[in-house]
């Protein structure tokens, strides 16, 4: 890992399960010997609202703040393309690697139509135009193939973990998934963990 | 993170833990036997770990009835030799001051510790209050850790420091330590058994403000936990505290000004540790503060240096009374970050600096991208209960209008209660208000009075209220949306849940009981039921006395979670798409999540992979045209 820190966000919406997600990819981290800091906004906001969560990875006794600075993420992991698109513009640079689900999650205002969902396709291409590097995961009909849509989170882990960008390998990333759920939901956590790696490796 | 790195007896183990578990971490380190508190964001995991771990490691943790109760419990303990934790949010300090204004005067025995939570910019709040003013007007220590390590072991030396002076201990901690987690290096766990009993008074007199006065004195003469960052003989300093430290330092690397400028972190704010402090501001010529949310440190320090002006160089000071330290919306509100702390820095250096943003204007087409308001859940009980108060205060027609307070339903100001809140304060006022409106019946005021409640916050703050209002024969309906659970702050239980903090069966306090004793009629619907519901409401707002309606229906979070959800889904040959007439009512003005639009179809359209199955929208439904399957 040659960035220090290495600088990721998971950005969503409330209830999209950034929490876990973050907090799956700081256990494996630290079982992997690397240090971490995760910054997390939970409570009013996880109602409906933008959700992001800063998860800073480093090695040594360095002093590593909870929030990441504008412009320094280097990968962010987005679970629905609007928040994507927003988080980006305001953490990203050139070199920022963007892996998104495509699914839109809509906001109040536009489900009452006072707002317009900007067109998917045209928000993939202008991230696309925006850094040179973007991966779309059809995160949520991979959560429902393994079982749940609410395993979305697991598929975009699957997805971090398939990119090989951190030094935690796969094997770490799924015992860790697997001792964290319960026994009933743990084949298909794991199988949504699967089909993300797969589908960035493809 | 979670309990099983909280209770590992590793001395020396680096494991991964949350702000709030490293409090409760440094809690059981010091061998705390009662912890209390009233659930708050963002604290609220502090007493959910130790109550988890209670019967573990023998001691008492409890969800009290709200946040003066938990102080005073946890003072009976100290009182009688245990070590005690009480954890509070900014709003529930507020609740509790009262009592601690009194107990700096009398004094504590074992070491008493105040975690109190602040949340600059408000983010699971309704304010963003520096709670650090009150605990100086309370007489009490501050603390501020920086980092999620320093939340552990703050906690600990905050026991011994409240031991040693015999006087209550705070821990002020923001958000970005609650709920961030980071590796921390653990100490050893302390299992002293301790047999309580109380063996002096504790009561305040005349020459007990003395006694603390002197006592504050002298904590300010010792060491303050400070740590300093940057070359010995820094002519410009940044003041600072908590994670703004972190800030601080990643702001210097990114400006390269590291060489430069130094960062004194303080430890205790308040009493001011003044030997470090006078050290660094001797050899200073410019000093900044960086702190959140008020200028509290900078104000203290400013006095400080005042007294000492002749023995010190000239100064210039920056901060947020100069306006140089200041977020977008200015100094002294919101929180502070790298970013901010930058922007600082460029002004008071006069810095040409650009970051390495992407070019913003190729979004432009896009724009506005819409923001994104917060919202009741997917078949969140409350969206139902707002529905049929509105829905029953327009058929009334009398201007009727709806009082809030803080809970998932203060949400009920914004476009997901349909603006329907005319107030939000703090827990329990809007019955006050209510009760307040009234009375004003005198003066011919004639519109219906509502006030809404949570089931939690009814037995927190909203009794005394409804007692007055009956003592005084006033007029209004108190509404209670009881959800059965604290939802806002993670589904902790409160007086009416039959179970305690650790999950045991404990008795149940029933609120239609409570009320009814109070000589109120109390009537209860299923929100759920919206037709049967808004007759209910509608039918009570021509009466001329204190009511209370309980509004009953398990948060949808939780029954997701026990129950099978039957699916519901849109018959798209009965929905009749724009030539309804309805205005698209499921999704445009019901405004569940999962009522969304098919713009191919031009019909309405139910998202599975967020509807719970709550079905309320079937009976909204003008065509019928929304069915449920039992699965």
């Amino acid at each position: 890992m040659e960035k220090q820190p290495f600088n990721l966000i998971f950005a969503g919406v409330g209830g999209q399960g950034n929490v876990i997600a973050s907090k799956l990819t700081a256990l494996a981290a630290v079982d992997s010997g690397l240090k971490v800091t995760v910054g997390e906004t939970f409570g009013a906001s996880q109602r409906g609202g933008t959700v992001m969560s800063h998860v800073r990875i480093f090695q040594g006794d360095k002093i590593v703040g909870p929030l990441i600075p504008r412009g320094h993420a280097h990968l962010i992991i987005g679970f629905e393309p609007l928040e994507t698109l927003r988080i980006l513009l305001t953490y990203g640079n050139r070199k920022t690697v963007v892996i998104v689900n495509d699914r839109p999650v809509y906001p109040l205002n536009v489900l009452s139509g006072d707002a317009e969902y900007p067109n998917v396709e045209e928000m993939l291409v202008t991230m696309r135009d925006l850094v040179e590097d973007v991966k779309v995961v059809q995160a949520t009909d991979l959560a429902f193939q393994a079982g749940s849509a609410l395993a979305t989170n697991i598929v975009m882990v699957g997805a971090l973990a398939g990119l090989n960008c951190l030094d935690i390998s796969a094997a770490k990333f799924e015992a860790v998934i697997a001792g964290f759920f319960k026994p009933e939901f743990k084949e298909l956590n794991i199988t949504a963990f699967k089909l993300g790696m797969k589908a960035v490796q493809e | 993170m979670g309990i099983e790195n909280v209770k590992l007896n590793l001395p020396g183990r680096e494991v991964l833990l949350t702000g709030n578990e490293a409090l409760a971490r440094g809690a059981l380190e010091a061998g705390v036997k009662y912890a209390s508190s009233y659930p708050g964001s963002p604290s609220a995991e502090v007493l959910d770990t130790l109550a988890k771990l209670s019967s573990q490691f023998n001691l008492y943790a409890e969800w009290s009835v709200n946040e003066k109760v938990a102080a005073e419990g946890a003072a009976a303990a100290s009182f009688a030799g245990m070590r005690s934790i009480t954890v509070m949010k900014a709003d529930g300090f507020n609740v509790a001051v009262d009592f601690f204004t009194s107990l700096s005067l009398s004094g504590v025995k074992a070491g008493m510790v105040v975690v109190v939570s602040d949340d600059p910019s408000a983010h699971s709040s309704i304010k963003e209050e520096d709670s650090r003013y009150l605990s100086k007007l309370a007489h009490l220590p501050v603390l501020e850790p920086a980092t999620i390590q320093e939340a552990k072991d703050m906690t600990v030396q905050a026991f011994t420091l409240s031991e040693a002076i015999g006087l209550p201990v705070v821990i002020r901690c923001v958000t970005r330590i609650c709920h961030a987690s980071s590796v921390v290096k653990l100490g050893a766990l302390n299992n002293i058994e301790v047999r309580p009993e109380l063996k002096q008074k504790f009561l305040t007199n005349p020459q007990a403000h003395v006694d603390v006065e002197n006592k504050l004195r002298e904590i300010a003469k010792t060491g303050g936990g400070c740590l300093y960052a940057g070359p010995e003989n820094a002519q410009t300093i940044i003041v600072t505290s908590g994670p703004v430290y972190t800030y601080c330092l990643e702001a210097l690397e990114i400006l390269q000004l590291n060489g430069e400028i130094g960062v004194l972190k303080l430890g205790r704010t308040w009493p001011l540790p003044e030997a470090e402090l006078y050290n660094r501001l001797k050899q200073a010529r410019e000093v900044i503060f960086a702190e959140e949310v008020e200028p509290f440190i900078e104000d203290n320090v400013a006095s400080f240096a005042a007294f000492h002006w002749s023995e010190l160089n000239p100064l210039q000071l920056y901060g947020k009374r100069s306006g140089h330290v200041a977020g977008p919306l200015g100094p002294g509100i919101g929180e502070l970050n790298t970013d901010v702390m930058i922007d600082s820095l460029i002004k008071i250096k006069g810095l040409n600096y650009q970051r390495n943003l992407l070019n913003q204007d190729k979004v432009k087409h896009l724009e506005p991208l819409p923001v994104r308001d917060r919202a009741f859940c997917a078949g969140c009980p409350h969206r139902a209960s707002f529905w049929a108060i509105k829905s029953a205060l327009a058929l009334d027609g009398r201007n009727g209008f709806v009082l809030g307070d803080i809970g998932c339903y203060a949400m009920g100001r914004g476009r997901t209660g349909y603006f329907l809140l005319s107030s939000v304060h703090s827990m329990g006022s809007g019955v006050g208000l209510a009760h307040g409106f009234g009375k004003l019946g005198q003066f011919s005021f004639n519109q219906p009075v509502t006030a809404i409640v949570g089931d939690s916050t009814f037995y927190h703050a909203v009794v005394p209220a409804l007692i007055n209002a009956k003592a005084n024969n006033s007029n209004f309906l108190c509404i209670v949306l009881d959800n059965e659970t604290t939802a806002m702050t993670g589904h902790q239980p409160h007086p009416g849940s039959g179970r305690d903090a650790a999950g045991n069966p404990s008795p149940a306090v029933s609120m239609e009981n409570l009320a009814r004793g109070l000589g109120l009629p109390v009537y209860i619907s299923d929100p759920y039921d919206i037709p049967a519901t808004v007759k209910l409401i509608n039918s009570l707002l021509t009466n001329n006395e204190p009511q209370v309606l309980i509004l009953r229906r398990t948060c949808a979070l939780v029954a997701a979670k026990r129950e099978k959800r039957p699916k519901v889904y849109v018959d798209q040959e009965i929905c009749l798409g724009d030539g309804c007439g309805c205005n698209r009512f499921c999704t445009r003005v019901f405004g569940c999540p999962a009522n969304i639009w098919d713009k191919e179809a031009g019909k309405a359209r139910i998202d599975e992979a967020v509807c719970v199955g709550c079905g309320v929208c079937v009976s909204l439904c003008p065509q019928g045209a929304i069915k449920v399957e039992e699965v």
